[in-house]
C-alpha cells in the first residue's frame, strides 16, 4: 500500500472516533454512519466497520451485512486512476462487457476491486450520457468513447507515458533548484 | 392465559391467546410446511414463504407464522392455491440448492426432503435454471463449516445466536441471489463467546452448518 495513502487513512481513522460520537447510540443511525464513513474515506474500511459496530453496540457481522446490502457502499479504496466501464443499454449492446473484461485481465482485478498498489480501481456504471460513443469507459473524469480491446492497451500506455513525463518534469524541477 | 378455539380444516383446535396460527396448528398435529419459523419467535421473519394458509373472508393466502390466533378464524391449510404457492416457493429454494443428499449430513433429517415429500415434488425442479454460489465451502469460522449452496437463508441460526448470546455472530450479507451467511468479525476464536455452542448447527433445517470438531 502506498505509504502516503496509508498515513492519511490512519489519521482519518483516528478522527473517526470523535466523529462517531456525534451520532446517538441508536441502531437506526447505522445507515447515516455508514454514509459518513464512505464520504470520509471514499470507501468503507474494515477498521471503520468495527468502530461503527462498537459505537452502536452491534455485532460487526450485522454492520457488514447492512453495508453489503447497498450497492452504494464500496469496500475497496478508489485507485489513483478510477476506471469506470459503462454497461448501460447502448454500451451493453456494443459489447461493454468485453471492455470490462479487458480491463479486468489487464489489471488482474475484478470489477469493484482495486490494484494492490492502489493505482487503478475498476467499477461498472450504468450510462454516462454519451451513448453515441458506445462503448464508453472513464478514467477519472476523462471519457473515452468507441472503446476496443486495443484502446484499453493504449490507455495504459498513455497513462504510463504521462507518469514518466511527470516524473522527468519533477526531476528537472528538483535539479534546477 | 386464556385459550382460544377456532376451526382448522373442519376440526376445532384451541391455542393460548397470542400464539401464532402456525404454532397452534403444529401443536395440534396439523402439518404446515415451514423453514424460517421457530417456536417462541415474537417477530417471525416470514421469509421462507412456505407456511401459507387460507382464511375464510380473506382473498389472499396468508403466512400462518405471522397471524395470531383468533376465535373467529376459519382456516384451510390444504387448498390448491396454498399448495401451488408452497410448491413454487420450494422449487425456487431447490433451484439454488446443491442437491447431493447422499453426501449431506442432514440426509433423512432434512426439512427440504421432508417438505418436498409432503408437497409431492421432486428434489430437482424442472424448468428452472440452477444457480450456484462461490465458494462451495466457507471455513472462515473457527468452529463452523458453512456450505452456502446448502443454505436456505431461513435465518434460524441468526435468530438462535442472538437469543443465546445477546448478539448474532452470524449475519446475512449482500442481497438477492448473492445473499450469503457471513461470519464477519467472528473469524477469530477469541471474539466468540462460547466455543462449544452448537445452537446454530442444531436449528439448521438443512445441512448448511457443520462443526469443525466432529459430532
Amino acid at each position: 500500500m502506498d505509504s502516503e495513502a496509508g498515513r492519511e487513512e490512519a489519521a482519518l481513522l483516528n478522527r473517526l472516533r470523535t466523529r462517531l460520537a456525534d451520532f446517538e447510540k441508536d441502531r437506526a443511525n447505522l445507515l447515516s454512519i455508514l454514509r459518513m464513513i464512505q464520504e470520509t474515506f471514499s470507501y468503507i474500511p474494515e477498521e471503520a466497520i468495527y468502530m461503527a459496530a462498537d459505537h452502536l453496540d452491534l455485532a460487526p457481522s450485522e454492520v457488514y451485512g447492512v453495508a453489503t446490502f447497498y450497492n452504494q457502499f464500496k469496500f475497496n479504496p478508489p485507485g489513483k486512476y478510477p476506471i469506470k466501464v459503462c454497461l448501460g443499454t447502448a454500451c451493453h449492446v456494443k459489447g461493454g462487457d468485453i471492455i470490462l473484461e479487458n480491463f479486468e485481465r489487464k489489471l488482474d482485478i475484478r470489477e469493484g476491486e482495486t490494484t494492490p498498489d492502489r493505482d487503478f480501481s475498476l467499477e461498472r456504471v450504468a450510462c454516462v450520457g454519451c451513448c453515441a460513443l458506445a462503448p464508453v469507459a472513464l478514467v477519472g473524469e476523462a471519457v473515452h468513447g468507441h472503446m476496443a480491446p486495443s484502446k484499453v492497451e493504449g490507455l495504459f500506455t498513455r497513462i504510463q507515458v504521462e507518469k514518466e513525463m511527470a516524473e522527468r518534469e519533477k526531476r528537472r524541477h528538483e535539479s534546477a533548484r | 392465559m386464556s385459550r382460544i378455539s377456532f376451526q382448522v380444516n373442519d376440526r376445532k383446535i384451541s391455542a393460548p391467546e397470542g400464539m401464532s396460527l402456525l404454532g397452534a396448528c403444529l401443536n395440534a398435529d396439523i402439518h404446515i410446511p415451514h423453514l424460517c419459523y421457530m417456536e417462541g419467535m415474537t417477530e417471525p421473519p416470514a421469509s421462507c414463504r412456505l407456511c401459507f394458509v387460507e382464511i375464510e373472508g380473506r382473498r389472499e393466502p396468508v403466512t400462518a407464522c405471522t397471524l395470531p390466533v383468533r376465535s373467529d378464524l376459519k382456516v384451510r391449510t390444504d387448498t390448491p392455491a396454498v399448495r401451488r404457492l408452497q410448491r413454487t416457493a420450494l422449487r425456487l429454494l431447490l433451484s439454488v440448492h446443491h442437491v447431493d443428499c447422499k453426501h449431506c449430513i442432514a440426509n433423512y433429517k432434512c426439512e427440504l426432503q421432508r417438505t418436498a415429500r409432503f408437497l409431492g415434488i421432486g428434489l430437482k425442479p424442472k424448468h428452472l435454471d440452477h444457480y450456484s454460489k462461490e465458494p462451495e465451502v466457507d471455513d472462515t469460522h473457527p468452529h463452523l463449516i458453512h456450505r452456502p449452496n446448502r443454505c436456505v437463508l431461513c435465518g434460524r441460526c441468526i435468530h438462535i445466536c442472538e437469543s443465546r448470546h445477546g448478539r448474532a455472530y452470524i449475519a446475512m450479507a449482500r442481497r438477492g441471489f448473492d445473499t450469503v451467511l457471513t461470519f464477519y468479525g467472528s473469524t477469530d476464536a477469541i471474539d466468540l463467546p462460547a466455543p462449544d455452542c452448537t445452537a446454530c448447527i442444531d436449528v439448521c433445517p438443512v445441512g448448511a452448518l457443520e462443526s469443525k470438531h466432529g459430532e
